[in-house]
């Protein structure tokens, strides 16, 4: 993409430094270090600065924590950090409190990442056609997405404690313990809480997709008789194929950081662990339990796994 | 946005609706529609309408307002709770912060990766690319022991400002605003002998309102909803932005008060306000092509 529009300029700027050929010499020893603009260097820099402290650093941090052991001590005082091999991913990976995290997160991306993929587009096609009150249903679906997760929350705590209103609505259908407090429906309400609130931004996703699909398509379709489901099954889905990649990995990367619902709506993984999400496990593990060495193990692994799950849907959904 | 779309593809949308039953098509996905919404929203309203409930009523009669019922005193409560006036500055600076910073330095190497060659260019911008994804959760530990330990920085604005100073998808927002307006603008005004700033502040900056209120808005939800990161951050309760003075107040003190949910959705309506209103009254800036130059590049 950069490389295009680096075409655009070319003619322009050689013309003008032809035109100045007193300076041509120092133009171009400046050009051969560092291009026809170098402020830009400046202009990036300080945001490249950042790059490196708040990303670059840290991440190799990350990775060398879980090979060495490290703890907290007071600011200032130097300790050893004596280098461990894979102890921490040998500790991390023998406690069945991290698998049992790793498979909570499972069923979490196993309920929501379908439905967030199919009540998106649904929406999204429902809402992609000449409509009144377009912008009403639009911003209907935004606005969990813009809300603070921990404001949400304190609703369906509300909602869906064991004499709350759905219950209430339910009345014997009530599930018993209910719904955040068993250890069976806990982790399936929060992966559906969590598809409720971000799904407006991947219908937007897939709205801005569907404007891109050719309306040709289905008036061809329709003169050969295809019916609805039809159309949608063999053009929709097929056009909006990239836009479904880029929900499959957004929605399984934000899953895979579950903290927040788990902590609060669970009050901290419960019941029984239930819900207990990897992070979740992190914050407990590093921070309040003084083993950042092992909580940033816990992280690697996460990633490696997110990037293979990601891989996996690439490979899946690109294979023609 | 919305108008030019719905006019634009109208037409023919319809010649395909009638090929293929216009009644069935329409109706369905109105049906559809108006349940989502209803979905989407009733939490919204119940939240209002619990917030201000005396006594709390679960009961299906509890969703339908009762005058007699209604007060503010929910709102007193959770405020002597956790002195909201407080926690909303400590969100309003923590969030200034990070637009201040997003905006700068979005602006600063949007321009650069847009217009300016230099070298390292193409470079840059393939480590901008990279950058998106990593999970900020990988980094949750170092940054911590990083921000909070060495630089001694916890209960701070800086410490929970700076990991979220660098926003990428500003920067592309600005990249993909800057490389729509035509390059002849900017090279009149490099013959005019004007230094690559002025350029930027007296003739990118102003072009770019749209893109520059893109911007702010995302980063005013961002730090505005985030809890992880200040909650780790902050141990101070005077420090502590809205979002995790009420999550403390959700996870501990409401198990031992009186009403705790008419405070906790009292507490939660705040929060939610300035994000909600912001995004109502500038709903139509959040299009589409923004999340696409977000999250595409």
């Amino acid at each position: 993409m950069s490389s295009t529009h680096s075409d655009t300029h070319g003619p322009a700027r050689g013309k003008r430094g032809a035109g100045r050929s007193t300076t041509a010499r120092r133009q171009l020893w400046q050009l051969r270090l560092g291009g026809h603009q170098p402020v830009g260097m400046l202009f990036v820099s300080p945001y490249l600065l950042y790059l490196a402290a708040i990303f670059v650093y840290p991440l190799g941090f990350a990775v060398w924590m879980s090979f060495h052991q490290y703890f907290f001590t007071a600011p200032g005082v130097k300790v050893d950090r004596p280098f461990v091999g894979l102890d921490n991913y040998t500790a991390v990976l023998t406690d069945p409190d991290v698998w049992r995290s790793f498979l909570n997160i499972a069923v979490f991306l196993v309920i929501n990442v379908p439905l967030t993929v199919v009540a998106s587009l649904v929406l999204a096609s429902a809402l992609n056609q000449k409509l009144r009150y377009r912008s009403f249903f639009r911003t209907a679906y935004y606005i969990p997405y813009v809300t603070a997760s921990v404001a949400v929350v304190g609703v369906w705590i509300f909602l869906f404690n064991s004499n709350g209103l759905v219950n209430q609505a339910l009345g014997p259908l009530a599930p018993d313990p209910s719904w955040l407090v068993n250890s069976h429906l806990a982790m399936p309400t929060v992966a559906v809480f969590v598809a409720w609130k971000q799904l407006g931004f991947f219908v937007v996703l897939y709205l801005s997709a569907l404007q891109n699909v050719p309306q040709e398509l289905y008036e061809s379709a329709a003169i050969d008789g295809a019916g609805k489901f039809r159309m949608f099954r063999s053009i929709t889905i097929p056009a909006v194929r990239p836009a479904t990649l880029l929900v499959l990995i957004l929605a399984t990367v934000t899953g895979a950081n579950l903290f927040t619902e788990p902590y609060l709506l669970t009050s901290g993984g419960g019941p029984d662990g239930a819900t207990t999400s990897p992070v979740l496990l992190m914050y407990q593990r590093g921070l309040q339990q003084g083993h950042p060495d092992q909580a940033a193990a816990i992280g690697v692994i996460l990633v490696v796994l997110i990037t293979a799950v990601s891989l996996v849907y690439r490979r899946f959904l690109e294979r023609d | 946005m919305n108008a030019n779309v719905t006019a634009s593809s109208g037409p023919k949308r319809r010649r395909t609706a009638h090929a293929t039953g216009p009644a069935s098509r329409s109706i369905w996905s109105k049906v559809a529609l108006l349940i989502g919404a209803f979905a989407f929203l009733f939490p919204f309203y119940y939240m209002i309408v619990g917030s201000l409930q005396k006594e709390p009523d679960s009961s299906p009669a509890g969703a339908f307002p009762d005058p007699g019922n209604l007060s503010l005193h929910n709102y007193a409560a959770i405020n002597s709770a956790i002195s909201l006036g407080r926690s909303l500055i400590n969100s309003g600076i923590f969030t200034g912060g990070v637009i201040i910073c997003t905006t700068v330095f979005g602006l600063l190497a949007g321009y650069a990766l847009a217009r300016l060659q230099f070298r390292g260019r193409s470079s840059t911008f393939a480590l901008v690319l990279l950058v998106q994804v990593v999970p900020f959760q990988l980094l949750m530990i170092p940054l911590y022991v990083l921000i909070v330990r060495n630089y001694g920085l916890a209960d701070s604005y800086l410490g929970m400002i700076l990991p979220f100073a660098i926003n990428t998808s500003a920067v592309f927002i600005f990249r993909q605003f800057f490389l729509q307006l035509p390059p002849a603008m900017f090279e009149a005004a490099r013959m005019d002998g004007a230094s690559e700033l002025q350029i930027l502040f007296r003739i990118a900056v102003p072009l770019c309102r749209p893109a520059l209120v893109s911007v702010v808005l995302l980063s005013f939800t961002g730090p505005w909803n985030e809890f992880l990161w200040p909650f780790l951050v902050t141990k101070r309760q005077d420090m502590q932005p809205l979002a995790v003075s009420l999550a403390n107040y959700i996870s501990t003190v409401s198990s031992a008060a009186a009403n705790p949910f008419g405070a906790i959705l009292a507490g939660a309506c705040v929060l939610a306000a300035p994000a909600v209103a912001l995004y109502i009254a500038f709903q139509h800036r959040f299009t589409s092509t923004d999340i696409d130059s977000a999250t595409k590049g």
